[in-house]
């Protein structure tokens, strides 16, 4: 097929097979059954064939595993992802087509527009917020009672599994999902991503993986929780096979936001868009998109290897025929660390990127800011073993890793530093973003706090493994991701929905979520202290008062979710109410567009001439040129 | 990085008042939270590990105290200082302050300060010579890690299978049982395996957790310094039943752990010789996997 072919100018030229469908998710839940089903009776069946370790006990792995595998290939060729690629290969012109389609339909297909995808991404990580917090009440239900009252075992476990699992996958993507995706091109001063399709197929991996994982239900569970700890999870049925392969998937896409997020803001920024004038949020990304980029790998590799021992028979993990549990320990945590960061670093961006506005101050110690956000994804890489030390790995190397964990303490101060010189002497406004901004510094010093205490050696003895930790990791994660989350969301949604959401119902949502947050993992510190193993159906019977506190709490937390989604209904469908231009009086270039934002954010290419953060400086100039004279393109740089 | 206004590291007058605060209620409750708190903190004092893990925790609240006052005061007065009087107020600028390096590089020094503090004392904490931390050591701990008196510690080996915990005593005839009883006062060494997949041995109140992790033995000391019984937990989720995976812990005076391990052992001599020969691992035949 010769170039020659193609019409210049004109649209890319429509293959035959469109005709057939139109590519969007429902042609990818068909092609996705049909090939977990060629998978599964055909492929898996022959390849399975006189395995008898396979076939000859009551879970067959090869069948399950190719099943999904392929059910994974037929959907993503469903939503159409091999289309582009072989127009392309058959010689069509290069193009983004989809990004023009219009209308709701476009958010159930490939859309390569950024702000599409991050509105998909928004949807996506909230609904698998709602599965996985159920699943939370859930557990929480079963521990009102020391003994197994309301689930099996059985059921609980993989409650417990789900619940972790989920939370993990879906945090990664909760704020460079929806926000970085949405944001990042506009804040650079782009017309899109630099990879527009890469960035969606980051996107239909998280559902894809989801629904892989909550087939586990369907296929008797699987006993690890989030870590997965081999040689267990070699043992265990074949739901297993879902969890390995779903966060195996979550690896792929973290990697691919993460190398779409460095490339968009290394090579896309505007003319004039220094990286002093970047905004803070966007150096979170960046920082974060490290992490992912180096840390993602080894979770894929991980979970492949443990993929390969109940496949395949390999042994990686098999402690009596030459493989080692703890060679899995430390691949999980030296992506599992880094991991935890990648949840934390973005909530730290958002929150910095709020309090400027809403104290009317410019950033406090930009500079230091960047420093610290760097400075944390640069010591994640030297701290896993502190989820080892009583392992009974080499003990000398415990001093180390406590002062390289106790180390981050610094280059996170720093952002508490931040925080306070942009509070000082400024004009607070308590508005619903800047109420989450704040709490974030609340709970991640208690966070932050109750972490030193684990990773002192001597210290982490008793609280390893214990109620403890599981407290620890939900005020960083929760009280820390989670909370920012929120205040990103209230800040933006004016600009992502044209709508205002409710202010009375915000703040009601916000204290009720604050206290009972609190209240429901404060006690908790103390329940592991007190010896109540994590992950437990079962605890001493002593403990039951505080675990039922703990239960009546966590059902409040619930309450404060159901609260936003009343909010959300009542904002959108009944209220309505249209935001002014800059709702906040924001500096940030997002404000200066249009709402909602055009397809291609600029109209022409913008010259950018300040930082987002003049306030107090009445003689700065507005942060984007929105349409430059060619002289001012060259004098900035473009 | 352009410093903003002021210069010198005068404290400003709207810190004034809580600097001084500050440091009264820094003063006054940190020895009253080491002298009444301390004692009550977990992991209690009914061993070595036990006691020195309760000292460590001591130790953190009382650098965190101060900490966690200094910035509840700061975050409350700056709100409420700072706050926009009314709806017009909120909405003008507050003035243009970048930074202040004096101000960065104190604050980097404290925290680089406490953070040193903090290492040194856990590693000193950690091999103290005398008292273990009760953590486990892996299988060849090196010497400066041991407490003083291993050499005459009492060996205790610990099986972890699903889901049950099994205790042999290689000094007295290689018995098992399924109760741990040790001697009040005596240094005991602990060798943690797992016949299946991880678990972690946890025996909660004298502050002992090593992980059981299939094909290695994980070396852990301590010394009980009361008599007294508990629960001995796994810590490491091991599949279905991890939350119901404990055992009996006793600890007694030394003649009547002298007289029940010569009961068990009498007890338990009719089957003594289908019990393997005793070694530090154990691989179990075949290693099919469950089900």
């Amino acid at each position: 097929m010769s170039a020659a072919a193609i019409p210049a100018a004109g649209p890319v030229r429509e293959p035959w097979w469109r005709g057939l469908g139109r590519f969007n998710v429902f042609t990818g839940i068909v092609l996705g059954i049909g090939g977990y089903l060629i998978g599964a009776l055909v492929i898996g069946h022959v390849l399975s064939k006189g395995i008898p370790a396979q076939t000859e006990t009551n879970q067959n792995d090869i069948e399950f595993v190719c099943g999904i595998l392929l059910g994974i290939v037929g959907f993503l060729v469903g939503m159409g992802f091999l289309n582009y690629p072989i127009a392309r290969l058959t010689g069509a012109a290069p193009t983004l087509r989809e990004k023009e389609e219009k209308g709701i339909a476009r958010y159930f297909t490939l859309c390569t527009d950024h702000k599409v995808v991050g509105i998909q991404y928004l949807w996506g990580v909230l609904f698998f917020f709602l599965v996985a917090g159920l699943n939370a009440m859930l557990i929480r239900t079963q521990l009102l009672y020391p003994t197994e009252h309301f689930w099996s075992a059985d059921n609980y476990i993989t409650l417990v599994g789900l619940h972790g699992t989920m939370m993990m996958m879906m945090t990664t993507s909760m704020v460079l999902g929806p926000f970085g995706n949405y944001f990042v091109p506009v804040m650079v001063g782009a017309k899109r991503m630099a990879f527009p399709r890469i960035e969606a197929l980051s996107f239909w991996l998280l559902p894809v993986a989801g629904v892989v994982l909550l087939a586990a239900v369907g296929a008797k569970g699987f006993p690890t929780g989030w870590t997965g700890y081999a040689n267990l999870s070699v043992q265990a049925k074949l739901g297993m096979d879902c969890y390995l392969i779903s966060f195996a998937l979550i690896g792929i896409s973290m990697a691919l936001v993460g190398f779409n997020m460095l490339v968009t803001v290394y090579t896309m920024r505007a003319p004039g868009m220094t990286w002093t004038r970047l905004p803070i949020f966007v150096w979170s990304v960046i920082a974060t998109a490290f992490l992912q980029l180096l840390a993602a790998p080894v979770l894929i590799a991980g979970m492949s290897l443990v993929l390969l021992d109940r496949v395949v028979g390999t042994t990686f993990f098999m402690p009596f025929s030459g493989g080692s549990p703890f060679l899995y320990e430390n691949l999980f945590w030296f992506f599992g660390h880094p991991e935890v960061y990648i949840l934390a670093l973005p909530g730290f961006g958002l929150v910095l990127e709020i309090l400027p506005v809403f104290s009317r101050k410019p950033l406090w110690g930009y500079r230091l800011a960047v420093a610290g956000l760097m400075g944390v994804a640069l010591l994640s890489f030297f701290v896993w073993q502190h989820h080892l030390f009583v392992s009974g790995i080499n003990p000398d190397l415990r001093p180390f890793f406590m002062f390289t964990t106790e180390l981050i303490s610094i280059p996170t101060a720093l952002v508490f530093l931040n925080a306070m010189g942009t509070l000082f002497r400024g004009k607070i406004r308590f508005s619903v973003p800047m109420l989450f901004a704040l709490a974030l510094f609340f709970n991640f010093f208690i966070g932050g706090a109750s972490g030193v205490f684990l990773s002192d050696a001597p210290s982490d003895v008793s609280t390893h493994g214990s109620f403890f930790v599981m407290a620890h990791f939900h005020y960083t994660i929760m009280g820390g991701l989670v909370f920012a989350f929120f205040g990103g969301l209230f800040y933006w949604f004016p600009k992502m929905f044209g709508v205002h959401l409710n202010e009375k119902l915000g703040k009601l949502q916000f204290w009720l979520f604050f206290i009972f947050f609190n209240l429901t993992f404060f006690p908790l510190f103390a329940v592991g202290m007190l010896g109540q193993p994590r992950r437990v159906s079962a605890y001493s019977p002593s403990l039951q008062w505080l675990n039922d506190w703990v239960t009546a709490a966590a059902y409040m937390i619930g309450l404060s979710f159901a609260v936003f989604v009343v909010n959300v209904v009542y904002s959108c469908f009944f209220e309505r109410r249209r935001p002014e231009a800059n709702p906040w009086h924001s500096k940030g270039i997002e404000w200066q567009l249009p709402t909602p934002i055009p397809v291609d954010n600029f109209e022409r290419v913008p010259v950018i001439n300040a930082s987002p953060y003049e306030y107090g400086t009445p003689e700065a100039p507005l942060v984007a040129n929105l349409n430059p004279s060619h002289a001012e393109v060259v004098a900035a740089g473009g | 990085m352009s410093t903003g206004g002021e210069g010198g590291l005068k404290v400003p007058p709207e810190l004034r008042r809580i600097a001084w605060l500050w440091l009264v209620l820094s003063v006054v409750a940190t020895p009253l939270v080491v002298i009444f708190v301390g004692p009550l903190l977990p992991p209690g004092s009914a061993s070595d590990a036990a006691h020195g893990q309760q000292q460590d925790n001591t130790v953190m609240v009382a650098i965190v105290v101060p900490i966690m006052i200094g910035l509840l005061l700061y975050f409350i007065n700056a709100l409420i200082m700072f706050r926009g009087k009314d709806e017009a107020d909120a909405l003008t600028d507050g003035p243009a302050i970048r930074g202040q390096t004096r101000v960065m590089v104190l604050w980097i020094a404290t925290t680089f300060v406490i953070v040193l503090l903090l290492a040194a004392w856990g590693a000193y904490e950690l091999f103290p010579g005398e008292e273990g931390a009760g953590g486990g050591l892996g299988s060849a701990p090196i010497s400066v890690a041991l407490p003083a008196n291993a050499s005459s510690a009492l060996p205790v080996q610990v099986i972890g299978q699903q889901w049950t915990w099994t205790y042999r005593y290689p000094t007295f005839g290689g018995v098992e049982t399924t109760e741990l009883v040790l001697p009040v006062g005596q240094e005991v060494r602990f060798s943690v395996t797992s016949i299946d997949v991880i678990h972690s041995f946890w025996a909660v109140h004298l502050a002992v957790k090593a992980d059981a992790v299939p094909g290695n033995a994980n070396v852990a000391f301590v010394k009980p310094v009361r008599e007294e019984s508990s629960t001995v937990r796994c810590a490491e989720l091991c599949g279905l039943w991890h939350g119901h995976m404990t055992s009996r812990l006793r600890v007694v005076s030394p003649a009547a752990f002298r007289a029940w391990i010569a009961h068990e052992r009498e007890k338990w001599a009719p089957i003594q010789h289908y019990l393997p020969a005793y070694k530090p691992t154990y691989a179990p035949e075949p290693t099919y996997r469950a089900e």
